[in-house]
């Protein structure tokens, strides 16, 4: 007789009803009694459909225990035991892909000096000291840069504006938007922008500007006071939080069209996630905010051991609960990471790279190299080309070749593949020196965190599905963070 | 499905793919079938690689066999499948009298690669 056993799934519980997430469909079905009995007992002991029968009478008919099996071996969250696991599909585009994100390092330098940056601290994959890549991007680099990304787009193209401080260099920036502008016109295209910063150069002509060309902005900020100045300093080691507050204020209080996030990074010593979100948004009047642990080599002082990212997990679900509540309220909260996760589980995203990069997003040096994203922006051996003579299509296909989530075989039996695929290129090349590596530091966090999602996901669901109608037939670019 | 209930958009669109698919070959869900071999079912024919024996360079309904050289196990029945005996052949073989008979029988046919469904059964 034929055993069982569950497929690549997770079983949760929302709301008082049991769910499936589907690996690697990224489906989540609700289910029923009797095939929550028959998942449970199959997930105790692989089992033969006779044994599965024998267990469950007096509870359940065989009738509808066959029934229930059949749908869950179509939708492959049982699987027989005796055939070897089924590899994930490794499908490559055959064509290019549309370009739609292109992030421009518009200047490579920085008024601040924070000594987590990836762009500057110890684990800075460039070194933009040796004068091979200039400090600031040309008007004519940027130029070349705006027809690549004209070019190679589809009828929509995003174009985010980045640094260094990107404000450093906002001579160049603004003659950008203009050219982008008329020329996107000419081509019959839509072109819309974006820029993070660190807030310490917005002036009230900066303010107007951003506002008048509907820039998306994200401010990279790490919270009140005491936490901002620990690592956001100028280089003379004076706190910035004095500088950006009123700056940021005012920011928010002109610039109406679009809501405006913040960044954090997260490290071991500014991990105070209620705090940090309770001051950004009620205080300064954030919309929004997303955070993210600081991305380091293992050992450096702010780096985040397995102990660390439990802390990160346990802050964060306590935060999830707020936006939770407000959802079942159909309330906005601005809890970022949530909001995300929501949309791609709502969608049912199932990933075969980790993000755009290299794919529909590539960033661009200030000496106009193209660049997986902007973390790798002017490191030759992450190259794809430059803005001058084109994508480089052969290079591109053999990193996406690479890259695919097939090839990690770590993943292969991950139910959190879907929606991880492996994580960031750039934090695996800082933890490990290669970007084909899967992030295996995170993966308890990744699933962790992705199970308290799906949860939400499921409360939501059973209470106020109309919430989700927000994340369909909606596009959102990918952001530069 | 009776027991799971799909809940976000990707479980939907497996539900459909699942629903619409043969019951048996579940790796294969997702088209709805729409040519099917005659002997599927049960497995008369051991499995081997598909090799097109027969089979011409183009799409020419009449002269394909199966992969056996018969025309037991092709996709559709024999009586439609005649259409370039009648077609492109000069052999005299049994086909419907287009002249007397049959006038239409081709008429929704205009090519078969594309049309082949639409050729008329013809009965005596």
């Amino acid at each position: 007789m034929i055993a069982l056993q569950p497929g690549d799934c997770h079983a949760f519980e929302a709301a008082g009803r049991r769910f499936l997430y589907l690996a690697p469909s990224a489906a989540v079905m609700a289910i029923d009694d009797v095939s929550a009995a028959v998942f449970d007992t199959i997930a105790a002991r692989p089992q033969s459909r006779d044994d599965l029968v024998s267990a469950l009478a007096g509870r359940h008919a065989a009738e509808d225990i066959d029934d229930s099996v059949a749908e869950l071996v179509r939708v492959r969250a049982l699987a027989r035991a005796e055939l070897p696991h089924r590899p994930a599909p490794k499908i490559l585009p055959l064509t290019p892909i549309p370009l739609a994100t292109m992030v421009m390092n518009v200047t490579n330098q920085c008024n601040l000096s924070c000594a987590y940056c990836y762009e500057y601290g110890e684990d800075k994959i460039v070194q933009t000291d040796n004068g091979r890549q200039p400090k600031w991007m040309s008007e004519e680099t940027a130029r070349e840069s705006v027809e690549l990304l004209l070019r190679e787009s589809g009828t929509v193209a995003h174009l985010t504006f980045f640094g260094g401080e990107t404000l450093m260099n906002f001579k160049v920036l603004k003659t950008t938007v203009d050219y982008a502008r008329t020329r996107a016109a000419e081509l019959n295209k839509t072109i819309d922008f974006s820029l993070t910063t660190n807030a310490t150069l917005l002036k009230p002509e900066i303010i107007e500007f951003l506002a008048d060309n509907d820039f998306g902005v994200t401010v990279s900020i790490d919270g009140p006071k005491d936490l901002q100045n620990k690592f956001r300093v100028f280089h003379g080691g004076a706190g910035s939080y004095e500088i950006v507050a009123p700056k940021i204020k005012a920011l928010i209080a002109r610039h109406r069209s679009r809501p405006i996030g913040a960044r954090v990074t997260l490290t071991r010593d500014t991990l105070d996630v209620r705090r940090i979100y309770d001051h950004l948004t009620n205080d300064l009047g954030f919309w929004e905010v997303g955070f993210a642990p600081v991305t380091a080599a293992p050992g450096r002082p702010h780096a985040f051991g397995e102990d660390g990212f439990n802390d990160v997990l346990a802050q964060f679900r306590d935060l999830a609960a707020d936006y939770r509540d407000a959802a079942l309220a159909s309330r906005h909260h601005g809890f970022g990471n949530v909001h995300e996760t929501l949309g791609e589980i709502h969608k049912g995203a199932s990933k075969a790279w980790p993000c755009g990069a290299g794919f529909g997003l590539l960033g661009v040096s200030t000496a106009g190299d193209i660049a997986l994203c902007h973390r790798f922006a002017g490191s030759d051996d992450h190259k794809l080309g430059d803005v001058h003579n084109g994508i480089d299509r052969a290079k591109q296909a053999a990193f996406l070749d690479a890259h695919h989530v097939a090839n990690k075989t770590d993943c292969a039996t991950c139910w959190a593949r879907p929606v991880c695929a492996g994580g960031c290129y750039h934090e695996a090349h800082t933890r490990y020196g290669t970007t084909e590596r899967p992030n295996l530091h995170y993966c308890e966090w990744i699933r962790g965190w992705t199970d308290t999602c799906l949860k939400i996901y499921g409360e939501i669901a059973e209470a106020n599905p109309g919430f989700f109608r927000q994340f369909e037939a909606t596009y959102e670019a990918p952001q530069a963070s | 499905m009776k027991h799971l209930k799909p809940v976000n958009q990707k479980a939907r669109r497996l539900t459909k793919a699942v629903e619409a698919g043969p019951a048996e070959a579940p790796a294969d869900a997702g088209a709805k079938a729409d040519v099917i071999a005659l002997q599927q079912r049960p497995p008369q024919q051991p499995a081997g690689p598909h090799i097109p024996l027969g089979c011409a360079t183009i799409f020419s309904p009449g002269w394909e066999v199966d992969r056996t050289g018969g025309t037991a196990g092709l996709c559709q029945p024999v009586e439609r499948d005649l259409f370039d005996c009648h077609f492109g052949c000069y052999w005299p073989a049994q086909v419907p009298d287009q002249l007397n008979h049959a006038p239409t029988w081709t008429g929704k046919c205009a090519a078969a690669q594309k049309d082949w469904r639409k050729i008329d059964l013809i009965f005596p």
